[in-house]
């Protein structure tokens, strides 16, 4: 079996896990959840760092530097909004 | 990839499907939320040792800044936004996300279809789909934003629209199919560009003639775009935690799509591409609506619910746009001291997102079990004295159940007019955001507040302290 065949099979039972996860959610953690995901795919991040350290024009490091800028403001952006929407939902709970 | 390395990946992805898993739980959300993060901090530091770094000094500050930049503007955006503004902050992380997901898999595709070995067509297929999908992603993103803003709020759209829109995804499949096999080609970089250039303009065509209302249901789309995305550039960059995780957002961003859709009772197609406001409002007004409509002061409505057994309310966008939640608690807390059972009963589309109003409510304090989903609360709602709807519009109106020619017939909605007394509290008469007339206004038992509703709100909590 080939690595791209692997990574196909990841590919796929990722499809199935993130089926599976939703579909027990209350709707009332809809946008926290929305919000949380959307900041997992800030992962991004990730892509843009490599893709920057690799640039070996001006063109390739300029669009690589907006997309670690774009991408770190999902990640960071992200996770804390998320933080800030679920703590509202804590503390009434005392 | 060392082994090393590719057991921590496999460690983040665990995190980030736990993280999910937990957010999906009251209980665990913010634990949650909190797992997912440090997933991300751990393939940041597993990522550093798998950069070919090109000209250290240069690429590494470069490198720095931007992530600085990039949590200055997360950390301005998350923690100065109000809570009525939350979809637009999610649309708008969303839409960087896309973008960086596009730049990602344009420069691989750049750089590569210039190196000697040329571009494998299983390679381009990725590349090329990170791009047109991201790229979508972002710009509808942006429209999205400027459409909870305010701006342009309508939907806009012109005779051969769908037609137009159905051409430019042609001739993006046209371009994205030839460079497939072309990568290397002499025109490819010119022919990518232009790609790119078409796929930004379908994301504006392709949000512009959407509603303000149905916003939620098209971010929740955009966030699944984005996150196949990354998934995409996951597959050129060779990095399985970016696959893993685009994956997860991309299938259940696209079933909460689906899920949204359902409450609102129309299939997704209907959402895209039928402009729902335009011409489905003009059908329904036509039709006109018996009855008169009997306005209430506030002294009187205030007597009502200080004198009723069971209070049930209805928020709705409109309590966001006033920035009413808290007159809300305090008026619910006051006729709680007076005996009143009070009940909130939240319609799964009510706001501008699934949960707005949850989100909204909580950060007023308002207590878990006084909220009521709409399953739960209609059976009871004919044995409710009276029943407060507060910029509440579409998902109260008895058409959708009564009048078959209404664009919004069969929608699940919440019975208010059910109650011994309906009041309204809104601004005017204007139409929700269906752009139909709500014959709730107009039944025997419902009678209207006019005006702001925090001004509405705290104009009756001061009556009822009075009474």
């Amino acid at each position: 079996m080939s690595v791209e065949i692997l990574v196909l099979f990841v590919f796929v039972l990722s499809i199935f896990v993130g089926f599976e996860e939703i579909s027990k959610v209350p709707s009332m953690l809809h946008t926290p959840l929305m919000s949380g995901t959307n900041a997992i795919h800030g992962i991004i991040l990730l892509g843009g760092m490599l893709v920057l350290a690799a640039a070996d024009t001006p063109l390739a490091r300029t669009l690589g530097f907006i997309a670690v800028v774009f991408g770190s403001a999902n990640v960071f952006g992200g996770f804390m909004v998320t933080d800030r929407m679920l703590q509202m939902f804590k503390k009434k709970k005392k | 990839m060392s082994s090393t390395l590719a057991l921590i990946f496999i460690g983040v992805a665990v995190l980030f499907i736990l993280g999910i898993k937990f957010l999906s739980s009251p209980k665990t959300a913010r634990y949650g939320n909190l797992l997912a993060a440090a997933g991300m901090v751990v393939a940041f530091f597993a990522t550093i040792p798998l950069m070919q770094l090109h000209e250290w000094n240069l690429n590494c500050t470069l490198m720095a800044v931007g992530i600085v930049i990039g949590l200055v503007i997360g950390a301005i955006g998350a923690y100065s936004v109000k809570m009525t503004a939350m979809p637009q902050m999610v649309a708008a992380f969303n839409g960087l996300g896309g973008g960086s997901a596009a730049l990602v898999a344009s420069l691989e595709f750049l750089r590569r279809s210039h190196s000697l070995e040329g571009v494998a067509v299983s390679a381009a297929v990725p590349m090329l789909f990170a791009t047109l999908i991201g790229s979508l992603s972002f710009s509808g993103s942006i429209i999205a934003f400027l459409k909870l803003e305010g701006k342009f709020e309508r939907p806009h759209t012109f005779p051969g629209q769908n037609f137009l829109n159905g051409l430019v995804l042609l001739v993006i499949r046209g371009l994205g199919g030839w460079l497939t096999f072309n990568a290397s080609g002499s025109n490819s970089a010119t022919a990518f560009v232009v790609m790119f250039v078409l796929a930004l303009a379908f994301g504006v065509a392709m949000v512009m003639p959407i509603g303000g209302a149905d916003m939620p249901v098209v971010i929740s789309l955009l966030n699944s775009f984005t996150g196949l995305a990354v998934a995409g550039d996951g597959f050129v960059i060779n990095n399985l935690s970016m696959i893993v995780a685009g994956t997860l957002v991309g299938s259940s961003g696209t079933l909460l799509t689906l899920l949204m859709c359902k409450a609102m009772n129309r299939p997704v197609t209907n959402v895209l591409f039928g402009a729902f406001g335009s011409g489905g409002g003009s059908q329904a007004a036509a039709g006109g609506v018996a009855g008169t409509v009997k306005p209430i002061q506030a002294d009187e409505a205030a007597l009502l619910l200080s004198y009723a057994q069971r209070v049930v309310i209805v928020p709705g966008y409109g309590m966001a746009v006033a920035q009413a939640q808290h007159s809300v608690r305090e008026l619910s807390d006051e006729l709680g001291k007076r005996g009143v059972e009070v009940q909130f009963a939240i319609h799964p589309v009510a706001g501008r997102m699934p949960g707005h109003m949850n989100v909204l409510l909580a950060e007023a304090n308002v207590p878990y079990d006084q909220l009521q989903e709409m399953e739960a609360i209609n059976p009871s709602m004919d044995r409710v004295d009276v029943c407060l709807v507060i910029g509440a519009n579409d998902v109260v109106n008895p058409a959708a159940r009564e009048e078959k020619s209404s664009p919004i017939y069969g929608m699940p909605i919440i019975e208010a007019d059910h109650a011994k007394t309906v009041i309204v509290m809104k601004r005017s008469m204007a139409k929700g955001f269906a752009g139909i007339e709500n014959h709730l206004f107009y039944k025997d038992n419902t009678r209207m507040l006019f005006g702001d509703a925090k001004a509405s709100l705290n104009a009756l909590v001061a009556a009822v302290k009075a009474s």
